[in-house]
């Protein structure tokens, strides 16, 4: 049966984490490097995956993972969606990861599971699963890659980019190496996920799954990193939502808590509710992501689709029931607030998750 | 503790010894539940000797299924829903060893039906200060002892009762010191339904049926002995009936697209001329969140496995409420006119025909969106719910009000 708590190992990698986070970026940390050349601390990321060896829990041991799954990297996902801690982990460790794994290509798979090496999908961030092969790059019979992608996600860090293009045998998945495509760094709405615009001139490039293998191997991706991404989100939403319920203990107006008002009671009672409707739709998605479970791309887009609004809605109750001090840049509530608004589009939207849900449960859209 | 493996082995051996093919009606029937019950094997996690095995609660869908893939008869829980899932919860935790003997097995069998007369006119959401007075005969029930034997006499209203009209006993909650502040002065008691002063009459709903009922009890008898926990203690015990309630109404194990949706996704499926854009939106949003309240409500009973309900069964309860709600008007809507045409509201049946269960599934549209109105109200309101998860999960201060401190007898009514 399906198995919606947390495991005690689960638990374990829980704390070590969150120790980690709030020993390395606490949130005071996380804003300060904002507005630097480094928004991602790469000692932090060496401490993550070298240390505790975050990057590699999917990936099976003899490929050179810890050989655990995708529920103990949900649990890690929460953790960095609590912390809005910037780390390659979903971009390199959750949708590199799943194609360099679906592609056998095991080199580059090693280095991506130690943590050693990053990469990225070179993919728009609001790419969405269902959604048609990308073919905004195209690549020639001699293996080079021409074209240009907006809004990718987790390439400023990446060693290698994973290319989805369109050659003269049809889609394929290319490896990269990312000094050779054109980087430009976007002014970003998360400054905490930065996105970049790539363009590819000529670029020599290596097939690594072609056809109806390279279809699955990002589809596969985007699906995973949807199941993945959830648990981020709840990540998320939790800590607004115990940030805000310290708060409305503490924080007196006309002589009383504001904690008292059952006005703001009710509010947050109903927060509660949907994070922990949050929790039980990302574990779904993340036990069905481990198992290998048909109904996973059903698990993703409900969880998407949930745990996107309700990580929007905490970040926005938490702004709101701050007050003036929610509003400020000191404050960490913005920091949630923008991340919590760029995952609602990162992998598509909710919109996008319903209607392609719709497709997989057969509740058919109106022809109009 | 039993195992899987042993329990499966027990059933063999019930089935083995009771033949459940074996004659017909509802002797054999109630033979074979008494046989399974003295088994350990009607709910595996309650103790030895009452019906259980103290085995992991879990396992009990192993014993089912085992009985059910057999062809045995079971006890038909929505009939007896509050005996299962109120009273005999409290009873095993507050109960006396003879009230568990006495009361449990009939219970569980469904030789005796259970309801509950907790609610009154003046005390709905504000339960703790209900007002139906319990006086020991003798006039020594305003001080609280301990001292056992003597009977006591009830008086007061109660309502909302469903299954009034079929139950043997009741679970009752009564005023037993007026002069205390409302929450210490509460009693619980075990009612016997069939004492000459206690009246039922059936309450017609806005659905066109009556459910549930009114109970008026006049001078009622109740010995000592069917007292449940100490006098003043009523509103601990009766934590354990709520706590319960709400699992019981937002917890139940259901397959996907099950209930109201279930509706609401088959009238989607049959008119393709009903369709629009932003009602498929809307449709998969619900859709969503069935799935979103079903899981959680499995993940809340993977939790319970091993413990008892928390306050956590109130947001399973106040998630189904609203689900209900959303899901019926929006199939209401979808459906249109043909949502007016609503069956029957039992203009002449209503007090002789009484529902044993609410049936969104085999009713029309209009039964689900008024029904639903009541997912809200019935066992805590939605309110109320909200302040329970404000104040016991998530540690909220109380709204600052004299109601717990002062005298019953005083407050404003």
């Amino acid at each position: 049966m399906t198995d919606l708590l947390y495991s005690d190992i689960e638990e374990q990698l829980r704390k070590s984490v969150r120790d980690l986070l709030a020993d390395r970026a606490p949130w005071t940390e996380v804003l300060r490097r904002l507005e630097t050349a480094q928004p991602y601390d790469p000692a932090l990321w060496q401490a993550l995956a070298g240390n505790i060896g975050v990057a590699g829990l999917a990936v099976a041991e003899q490929a050179g993972g810890q050989g655990a799954s995708w529920r103990e990297a949900a649990v890690v996902a929460e953790e960095l969606g609590r912390a809005v801690a910037g780390t390659p982990f979903l971009g390199s460790s959750v949708l590199a990861t799943v194609v360099a794994s679906c592609a056998g290509a095991s080199d580059l798979l090693a280095g991506l599971a130690d943590g050693t090496q990053t990469a990225a999908v070179a993919v728009a961030m609001d790419t969405a699963p269902g959604d048609a092969f990308p073919s905004a790059v195209a690549a020639s019979a001699s293996g080079t890659l021409t074209g240009a992608v907006r809004n990718v996600v987790d390439a400023r860090t990446a060693d290698h980019l994973l290319v989805p293009a369109v050659g003269p045998g049809g889609p394929a998945v290319y490896r990269v190496d990312a000094s050779a495509a054109v980087r430009e760094d976007v002014v970003s709405f998360d400054l905490t996920r930065p996105l970049s615009d790539l363009a590819f001139e000529a670029v020599p490039a290596q097939a690594v799954a072609e056809g109806e293998d390279a279809r699955a191997a990002l589809e596969a991706a985007l699906v995973t990193g949807a199941a993945i991404l959830a648990s981020e989100q709840l990540g998320l939403a939790q800590q607004c939502l115990d940030t805000t319920v310290d708060y409305l203990k503490t924080r007196y107006q006309f002589a009383r808590p504001l904690g008292s008002y059952q006005a703001l009671k009710h509010r947050v009672a109903d927060l509660w509710a949907a994070v922990t409707q949050a929790r039980a739709l990302a574990r779904y998605a993340a036990d069905c992501a481990a198992t290998e479970d048909p109904d996973t791309p059903v698990a993703a887009a409900m969880a998407q689709s949930h745990c996107s609004q309700t990580a929007v809605r905490a970040a926005e109750e938490c702004v709101q029931l701050h007050g003036g001090i929610g509003f400020t840049w000191e404050h960490p509530a913005h920091l949630y607030l923008k991340r919590a608004k760029a995952d609602a589009i990162l992998l598509g939207t909710p919109r996008r998750h319903r209607a392609r849900l719709a497709t997989l449960v057969d509740l058919p859209a109106a022809t109009v | 503790m039993p195992t899987a493996v042993e329990l499966r082995e027990r059933v063999r051996k019930l089935l083995a010894e009771h033949d459940p093919h074996r004659g017909a009606g509802p002797q054999a029937r109630t033979d074979f539940l008494r046989a399974r019950f003295d088994a350990g094997l009607a709910w595996v996690h309650y103790p030895a000797g009452l019906g259980g095995l103290g085995a992991p609660r879990e396992l009990q869908s192993v014993v089912d299924a085992e009985l059910a893939a057999a062809g045995a008869p079971d006890n038909d829980p929505r009939r007896i829903g509050i005996g299962l899932g109120m009273a005999a919860p409290t009873i095993l935790a507050h109960g006396t060893d003879e009230q568990r003997r006495r009361f449990l097995r009939p219970l569980w069998t469904g030789e005796e039906v259970w309801c509950q007369l907790f609610s009154e006119p003046g005390a709905g959401s504000d339960l703790a200060g209900l007002g139906t007075r319990a006086v020991r005969e003798g006039g020594s029930g305003g001080e609280g002892d301990e001292r056992g034997g003597g009977d006591w006499i009830v008086t007061g209203q109660k309502v909302w009762t469903s299954m009034a009209h079929e139950a043997r006993w009741a679970i009752l909650v009564a005023r037993t010191d007026p002069d205390l502040p409302k929450h210490q002065g509460l009693t619980y008691f075990v009612c016997d339904m069939a004492d000459p002063g206690v009246e039922v009459r059936p309450l017609r709903q806005m659905t066109g049926e009556a459910e549930f009922n009114e109970v008026f009890l006049t001078r009622v008898r109740i010995p000592d002995a069917l007292r449940l926990g100490g006098v003043g203690e009523g509103w601990r015990v009766a934590q354990t009936t709520l706590m319960n309630e709400r699992v019981a109404i937002g917890g139940g194990a259901s397959p996907r697209e099950s209930g109201v949706i279930a509706a609401a996704a088959a009238a989607w499926r049959e008119h393709p001329e009903l369709r629009t854009p932003d009602a498929h939106d809307e449709l998969m949003r619900l859709w969503i969140d069935a799935e979103a309240v079903r899981l959680t409500a499995m993940r809340l009973r993977q939790q319970l496995a091993a413990g008892a309900p928390g306050p956590e069964g109130s947001a399973a309860k106040l998630a189904y409420a609203r689900l209900n709600q959303e899901i019926s008007g929006f199939e209401f809507e979808l459906r249109g006119a043909d949502a007016l045409r609503y069956g029957d509201w039992q203009s002449e049946t209503w007090s002789t025909e009484r529902p044993i269960t609410v049936d969104f599934a085999g009713s029309t549209p209009g039964y689900r969106y008024l029904r639903a109105k009541g997912n809200s109200i019935e066992g805590g309101t939605s309110e109320i719910l909200r302040n329970i998860i404000a104040e016991r999960v998530l540690g909220l201060p109380r709204e600052q009000n004299t109601d717990k401190t002062v005298a019953w007898k005083d407050l404003p009514k």
